[in-house]
C-alpha cells in the first residue's frame, strides 16, 4: 500500500536508528502524543531497537482512555433506553463505566452497534425514523470535522432522531498539564500527526517557546517516528526548542481550514475531564447553544450522571509519563484489559494496554532492557 | 489515536449535497466525504479517517525522507572509502 | 437417485416457513426430513431413517472424532453460508489431525419463522459441501425454538473419520528446527463477515475462504512424512493456532511478519479498521508445522493442490521462551504474539 509500505522499511528504520545513535550524546526523554503512535512503537519494537539513552514515554493520546467515567456511566444511561440505537466507535464498546461496558450493556438487550464513521450514524437515523439514534462523538480533534459534519447533515436534513453524546478531548492544554506537573521529565514531543492536519501547527509554537521543549509533528508509521525522534533529538543536542513539522506529507502549517471552519460552526471549546487526569481547562468541545437540540446529554436527561473513580489506578502519572505500566502494581494482575481498573488499560491504545497486549508484562526479554 | 489510512482517489461525485469519493485502500475500496480536500482529484492520495479525508499527500514532502536517507546513505560510504560504492 | 438440487418447492407441506410444529417429532418433522432433509443429502444411510447411522470400521487405523456448533450471523455471506461452514469445519478439524473424514451427523436448531427457502439453500449448501469433502451427513436432528431464541438457525455437525495406522499427529510434536507454513493468504473469512455487518460495508467485496481441506492435507502427508502437526486457524486466526501449538510443545515460535501472506483486500480492510490480520478467521487454510528438510517438498506439493495455491513458510520453532510466539516486524524488533482476548474490534485510535 502506498504511503504505508515504503514507511514501513526495515532498511530506512536502520538507517534512522543508526543516525539516533550518533547523534544522541546524551540521555534524552522524549513522549509521543499520540495513542496511534504508541500502538507503532508497541508493535513494532522500536523501543527496543533504540540506544537506551533515548527514552521514549508515552503520552495521554487516547481520546478512548480519557473519556471521564461519568461520560461512560452517561452513555449507558442513554445506550439502556428501549427507543435508543446507540451507536459508536469500536475502540468505546469495552471500556468500562461503573457498571460495567457497553458490550455487557448489548449482552443484556440494549441495540449498541459499532460504526466507522458518524455519518453511517446519520444514515441509520435517516432509515430508522421510529428510533432515536445516539451517536458517541469521542476523539482527539482529528475526529472533529467528521463529527462536526454528522451534525451539520443531521441539521440539514432536518433530523429529529439523531443526537450526539459529544466527549471531545483537545491535545495542547493536555501537553501544557503535562509541562507544568512538578515531576515531568519530558524533554521534548512527537506531536501528533493527524490533528495537526486538521488543526495546523502553530498552537504548538507558544509550548514549544514558553517551556522550551522541541515539538516535532510526526506521523504514524515506523520511519514517521523514527524520523521524529532523530530530529527531535538533534534539536535537544543544540539546545533548541522548535516547531518542526516531520509529517509535512500530510501536515500543512495551516491545517485544514475548511474543517476548522466546520468545526467552530458546530462545536466551542469547554472545560472537560480527564480520566484519570481532573479537569484540565478549556481542553474539550460541546455543541454550541444553536445546535444543543442534537446533544444528547440534555435530550435524555443524563447530565446529572456522576461517578467516582477508582483509587487504585495510577493511570494520571501513566499518561504524564511520569510511571510505566509496569511500575503499577496491579498491571497484569488485578487490572488486565479483560478487567481494566482505569483510563491506560480500557483502550488497546493506552499505554498499559499496548504494553500488555505485546506481552510486556511477561517479555523477559523486554524487562532486561528497562 | 487518529487512525488514518492513505488511499487513492478512483472517482469524485456530488452525494445528498456532500462531495463524496470512492477511495481505493490496498485491495479494496470505500466510500470517503471529500467535503474538506476538494482539490483532490482522481489519482491523488488522501488520508482518511473514519470515512472522512483530513488532507491530500503532497508526493514531494512524502519523498523528502527517502532522498534524506539516501544523502545520508551516500555519505557514509564517503567516510568509509574502502568500502565499495555501488 | 439424486433429487435435482434446488428442483423441489419452497413450501413443505402447508408452509412456507418453519413453526414450531416442525420439531415436535410428528407428521410435520416427518415432512421436514423426507422432503428436505433425506432427499438432499441423499445417502442410503440416512434415508433409512433408523434412529443411528451403523457404519463399518475402515482399515486398521484410530478412528478421529470431532463436534462443532456453528452460529455465524448473518447466515448467508460472500463466499458461503452456515451450512457450508458446518460441513469445512467440522472436514477441517479431521483433516487436521491426519484422519480421512468421511461421515457427518447434523443437528439442526431452527427458529420458528425462518423462511422454509433459506433453510433449503443451506441445507442445498451442506450437500455441495460434503460432495467437495467427499462426506455424507448419515445422521441428523431436528429443534425449533420460539421466535427470538435462535439468530435463524444454529448447526452442530459431529464428524467421524479414518487416520490410518502409524499417522501420529500432535500439536505436541513441535520441535526446534521446524518450520511453519500455512497454505494460503490468511483472515478472508473473517473479514468477509464483518464486511456485511452495518456500517462496516466496503465497495469490494470480501470473500470466505471456506473450503474443505482433506484433500489437501492427504497431498501435505504424503510429501512430507513426518509432519508435526496440522491446525486451522479459525477463531482467534493464526495467533491462537500458534500459541496453542506452543504451548502444547513447549517451544517457542517466531513469525517472520513480511512472510505472512495476507491478500491485497484483506490487507486493506485491516489497515481501514485498525485490524490486526494475525487474529483474524480462516475457514479454508491450514498452518502445519513439519521438519526442517522436508519444507521444499512439502510446499511444492502444496502450491500444486488448488486450495494450497498461497503457500508459505511464515516461521519457525526454536527452543527460547518456550510456549511464546514472537512477531518479527519489518523493522527488526519484535513483539510477543498472546492469544486474543474476546473480539477484535474496529478502532478509530
Amino acid at each position: 500500500m502506498k504511503y504505508l509500505d515504503e514507511y514501513r522499511d526495515g532498511a530506512a528504520a536502520k538507517a534512522l536508528v543508526a543516525a539516533i545513535e550518533k547523534t544522541a550524546t546524551r540521555p534524552w526523554v522524549v513522549m509521543e502524543v499520540c495513542g496511534g503512535q504508541t500502538h507503532t512503537i508497541v508493535r513494532y519494537g522500536l523501543d527496543q531497537v533504540l540506544p537506551k539513552r533515548v527514552e521514549l514515554v508515552h503520552g495521554p493520546g487516547c481520546p478512548v482512555c480519557v473519556t471521564p467515567l461519568e461520560m461512560i456511566d452517561r452513555a449507558h444511561a442513554v445506550a439502556a433506553r428501549p427507543e435508543v440505537v446507540f451507536c459508536s466507535f469500536g475502540d468505546m464498546l469495552r471500556v468500562p463505566g461503573s457498571h460495567g461496558d457497553l458490550l455487557g450493556l448489548r449482552a443484556r438487550g440494549a441495540d449498541v452497534r459499532v460504526v466507522y464513521s458518524p455519518l453511517d450514524a446519520v444514515k441509520l437515523a435517516e432509515a430508522n425514523p421510529s428510533r432515536q439514534v445516539v451517536f458517541f462523538a469521542i476523539g482527539f480533534e482529528t475526529t472533529a470535522p467528521a463529527n462536526a459534519m454528522a451534525v451539520w447533515m443531521a441539521q440539514r436534513k432536518g433530523l429529529s432522531n439523531f443526537s450526539v453524546l459529544v466527549s471531545h478531548v483537545l491535545v495542547p492544554p493536555a501537553l501544557t498539564a503535562i509541562l507544568e506537573s512538578e515531576d515531568n521529565r519530558v524533554q521534548a514531543f512527537l506531536g501528533p500527526g493527524h490533528v495537526c492536519a486538521v488543526m495546523g501547527v502553530s498552537e504548538y509554537e507558544p509550548i514549544a517557546a514558553r517551556h522550551r521543549v522541541p515539538i516535532v509533528i510526526s506521523g504514524f508509521e515506523p520511519v514517521d517516528l523514527l524520523d521524529g525522534i532523530l530530529r527531535a533529538v538533534k534539536q535537544l543536542e543544540a539546545g533548541e526548542a522548535k516547531v518542526e513539522n516531520a509529517y509535512a506529507r500530510a501536515v500543512r502549517a495551516e491545517g485544514n481550514p475548511a474543517s476548522r471552519a466546520l468545526v467552530e460552526q458546530v462545536f466551542e471549546v469547554c472545560d472537560r475531564a480527564w480520566r484519570g487526569v481532573g479537569t484540565i481547562p478549556k481542553s474539550g468541545y460541546r455543541l454550541r447553544d444553536e445546535l444543543r437540540a442534537f446533544d444528547a446529554e440534555r435530550r435524555f436527561e443524563v447530565e446529572g450522571v456522576r461517578a467516582q473513580e477508582s483509587p487504585l489506578c495510577i493511570s494520571g502519572e501513566v499518561l504524564r509519563g511520569l510511571k510505566r505500566p509496569a511500575d503499577c502494581p496491579a498491571f497484569g494482575r488485578q487490572c488486565t484489559p479483560e478487567t481494566p481498573l482505569g483510563a491506560t488499560m480500557v483502550s488497546s491504545e493506552g499505554a498499559c494496554a499496548a504494553y500488555h497486549a505485546y506481552g510486556r508484562h511477561l517479555d523477559e526479554r523486554a524487562a532486561e532492557r528497562r | 489515536m487518529c487512525l488514518g489510512i492513505p488511499g487513492k482517489v478512483l472517482d469524485v461525485r456530488r452525494e445528498d449535497g456532500m462531495l463524496m469519493a470512492t477511495v481505493q485502500f490496498g485491495g479494496i475500496t470505500k466510500q470517503a466525504c471529500l467535503e474538506h480536500v476538494p482539490e483532490a482529484r482522481p489519482g491523488d492520495y488522501v488520508v482518511v479517517h473514519v470515512g472522512f479525508a483530513l488532507s491530500r499527500i503532497d508526493e514531494a514532502e512524502a519523498r523528502r525522507i527517502f532522498e534524506l536517507l539516501a544523502e545520508m546513505k551516500a555519505l557514509d560510504e564517503l567516510e568509509a572509502p574502502d568500502h565499495e560504492v555501488p | 437417485m439424486a433429487a435435482p438440487l434446488g428442483a423441489c418447492p419452497v413450501q413443505i407441506g402447508q408452509y412456507d416457513r418453519v413453526v414450531l410444529g416442525h420439531g415436535s417429532g410428528g407428521k410435520l418433522t416427518h415432512e421436514l426430513i423426507t422432503q428436505l432433509f433425506v432427499p438432499t443429502f441423499h445417502n442410503p444411510t440416512l434415508a433409512a431413517l433408523e434412529d443411528q447411522a451403523t457404519i463399518a470400521v475402515e482399515g486398521a487405523g484410530r478412528l478421529a472424532f470431532t463436534t462443532d456448533s456453528f452460529v455465524v450471523s448473518p447466515v448467508f455471506f460472500p463466499g458461503g453460508d452456515i451450512g457450508k461452514l458446518a460441513v469445512c469445519g467440522t472436514v477441517n478439524d479431521l483433516a487436521a489431525g491426519g484422519a480421512v473424514p468421511r461421515h457427518l451427523a447434523a443437528s439442526f436448531i431452527l427458529e420458528e419463522g425462518l423462511p422454509l427457502a433459506d433453510l433449503r439453500r443451506v441445507v442445498e449448501s451442506m450437500r455441495a459441501a460434503c460432495d467437495e469433502a467427499g462426506v455424507s451427513v448419515v445422521a441428523g436432528d431436528t429443534k425449533v425454538v420460539e421466535r427470538g431464541k435462535a439468530d435463524g438457525l444454529f448447526i452442530t455437525t459431529t464428524g467421524i473419520g479414518w487416520a490410518p495406522e502409524g499417522r501420529r499427529l500432535s500439536i505436541a510434536a513441535a520441535r526446534p528446527g521446524d518450520r511453519v507454513v500455512v497454505s494460503g493468504p490468511l483472515g478472508d473469512h473473517g473479514m468477509a463477515i464483518l464486511s456485511v455487518r452495518e456500517g462496516l460495508s466496503f465497495d469490494t467485496q470480501l470473500v470466505s475462504d471456506c473450503a474443505p481441506l482433506g484433500g489437501l492435507t492427504e497431498v501435505m502427508l504424503r510429501a512430507s512424512p513426518s509432519l508435526r502437526c496440522m491446525r486451522d486457524p479459525t477463531r482467534g486466526g493464526l495467533a491462537s493456532a500458534l500459541n496453542e501449538l506452543a504451548a502444547a510443545s513447549q517451544v517457542g515460535v517466531v513469525v517472520e511478519e513480511s512472510a505472512v501472506p495476507v491478500r491485497p483486500e484483506v490487507r486493506g480492510a485491516c489497515e481501514l479498521l485498525g485490524l490486526e490480520p494475525l487474529y483474524v478467521a480462516s475457514e479454508g487454510r491450514m498452518v502445519a508445522v513439519a521438519p526442517a528438510p522436508e519444507v521444499p517438498a512439502l510446499l511444492h506439493a502444496m502450491r500444486a493442490h488448488p486450495l494450497g495455491k498461497g503457500a508459505a513458510e511464515i516461521g519457525e520453532v526454536i527452543a527460547d521462551f518456550p510456549g511464546r510466539v514472537r512477531v518479527r516486524s519489518t523493522v527488526g524488533g519484535d513483539r510477543l504474539l498472546l492469544m486474543l482476548s474476546g473480539e477484535q474490534l474496529p478502532r478509530i485510535c
